[in-house]
C-alpha cells in the first residue's frame, strides 16, 4: 500500500467522514486520493476550515482537515478558542514542510517552530515519517474524538510520497 | 433601529432553526431575549460565526442560520467566498451592521465605507439590506424558506445593558447538539 492509500485508509477506518482541505505541492497525491474517497470541501483560510469542520462535529459528523504547517499558525486562535474552550475534537493532517531537503526559503521558519507551538498550545501530535502509517492515523483520530480536542498528525518525508 | 430590536424580531421569528451567534454582546443579548436549545452562543474565535453555521448547514439538513457583525464578517471575509461556492439551500447569513466593534467599545470598522452587502454580492451571494424594524420582519417572517442568501441589517451602534452568559460551555455544546 502506498502511503497515501495507507492515510486514505486510516481516516475511513477511523471513521472520518467529513474533510477540509488546501493544497500542498509535497502532498498533492494524499490530498487527492483524500478528496476521491471522503467527502472534500475547499476552504479559503485554515482557521475557516477548523470553523467549518466544528460547525460538521456539531452536527454528528467526525471532521479532519488537511493543510501546510503554515495553517497551524493560522489557526491557533480557533484551536483555543473554539475548539478548546467547547471541547470540540478535529483530526488535524499536516503537511510539516521545513525540513532538511526543503527548497523553499520560507518555509523553514514556521516549519521549526510547528512543533513548539504546538507543545504551547497542548495539542498532542504524532510525527509520520515512514510506513506503516495506518495505525497512527486511527490511533490519533481516537485520541482526538475520545478525548474532545484537536489531534495533529505530522507527515513529512516518505509519508508523503 | 439598535442591535437589540434587531435581535427580538429575528427571534420572534425564529422556529426550530439552528442559530451560530456571533461572540460578545450579540450573544448575550440574543440569549437575554429568548434563550433556546437550537442557540449555539459563541465564546471565542471572532469571525467564525459563518463558517460553524455552514459546516452544520452542509452536514445535516435542519435550516442554519448565522448572526453575524459587520467587524466579525471583515474578519473572516473568505468565508463569504466558499458559502457562495457550496450555497447550501438551508443557509442563511444575518449581519447586523453598526459599522462598530460594537463588543470593545464601538469603534468604527471600515463598513462605515466599505459596504458589506457590496462584498456579498461581488462573492455572487443573494442579499437584501434592511435598514428599519419593518423591513427586518417582512422578511425574517420568512427565514425558514430554503435559500442561501444574505441579509444585512443596518442598526446604531449601542449595547443593551444585560449580563454575560452563565451557562458553561460545554452545556451549550451538549444541548444545541441533542437538538440535531
Amino acid at each position: 500500500m502506498k502511503p497515501s492509500e495507507e492515510i486514505c485508509a486510516g481516516m475511513e477506518e477511523a471513521g472520518i467522514d467529513f474533510v477540509c482541505t488546501l493544497p500542498c505541492g509535497k502532498a498533492e497525491k494524499t490530498i487527492d486520493l483524500i478528496k476521491k474517497k471522503l467527502p472534500s470541501h475547499k476552504i479559503t483560510r485554515e482557521e475557516e476550515g477548523v470553523g467549518i469542520c466544528a460547525g460538521a462535529y456539531l452536527a454528528g459528523k467526525k471532521p479532519a482537515i488537511f493543510i501546510q504547517n503554515s495553517g497551524i499558525g493560522n489557526s491557533i486562535n480557533a484551536l483555543k478558542s473554539l475548539n478548546e474552550v467547547f471541547s470540540i475534537p478535529l483530526l488535524i493532517l499536516v503537511s510539516h514542510r521545513g525540513g532538511p531537503e526543503e527548497k523553499i526559503s520560507a518555509q523553514i521558519p514556521m516549519g521549526e517552530a510547528t512543533k513548539p507551538i504546538l507543545d504551547t498550545l497542548g495539542i498532542q501530535y504524532y510525527e509520520l515519517e515512514t510506513p506503516p502509517l495506518k495505525q497512527i492515523i486511527r490511533e490519533a483520530t481516537n485520541h482526538a474524538f475520545e478525548n474532545q480536542e484537536p489531534v495533529a498528525v505530522l507527515l513529512r518525508g516518505d509519508a508523503l510520497e | 433601529m439598535k442591535r437589540y430590536e434587531a435581535l427580538e424580531e429575528i427571534s420572534e421569528n425564529l422556529n426550530d432553526e439552528l442559530v451560530v451567534c456571533n461572540i460578545g454582546y450579540p450573544s448575550r443579548e440574543l440569549y437575554q431575549i429568548k434563550d433556546r436549545p437550537q442557540n449555539f452562543y459563541m465564546l471565542g474565535s471572532m469571525g467564525l460565526a459563518s463558517s460553524i453555521a455552514l459546516g452544520l448547514a452542509l452536514s445535516q439538513p435542519k435550516k442554519v442560520i448565522a448572526i453575524d457583525g459587520d467587524g466579525s464578517t471583515l474578519m473572516n471575509m473568505g468565508s463569504l467566498a466558499t458559502i457562495s461556492y457550496y450555497h447550501p439551500e438551508n443557509f442563511t447569513l444575518i449581519i447586523l451592521d453598526n459599522g462598530a466593534y460594537g463588543s470593545t467599545g464601538d469603534q468604527p470598522t471600515i463598513a462605515e465605507e466599505v459596504k458589506i452587502e457590496n462584498i456579498c454580492k461581488g462573492c455572487g451571494l443573494e442579499t437584501k439590506v434592511m435598514k428599519n424594524s419593518q423591513e427586518l420582519d417582512n422578511l425574517t417572517n420568512k427565514l425558514g424558506e430554503s435559500e442561501t442568501r444574505v441579509l444585512v441589517v443596518k442598526i446604531e451602534k449601542g449595547n443593551a445593558d444585560v449580563p454575560i452568559i452563565d451557562m458553561k460551555p460545554e452545556e451549550i455544546k451538549n444541548r444545541f447538539m441533542r437538538e440535531i
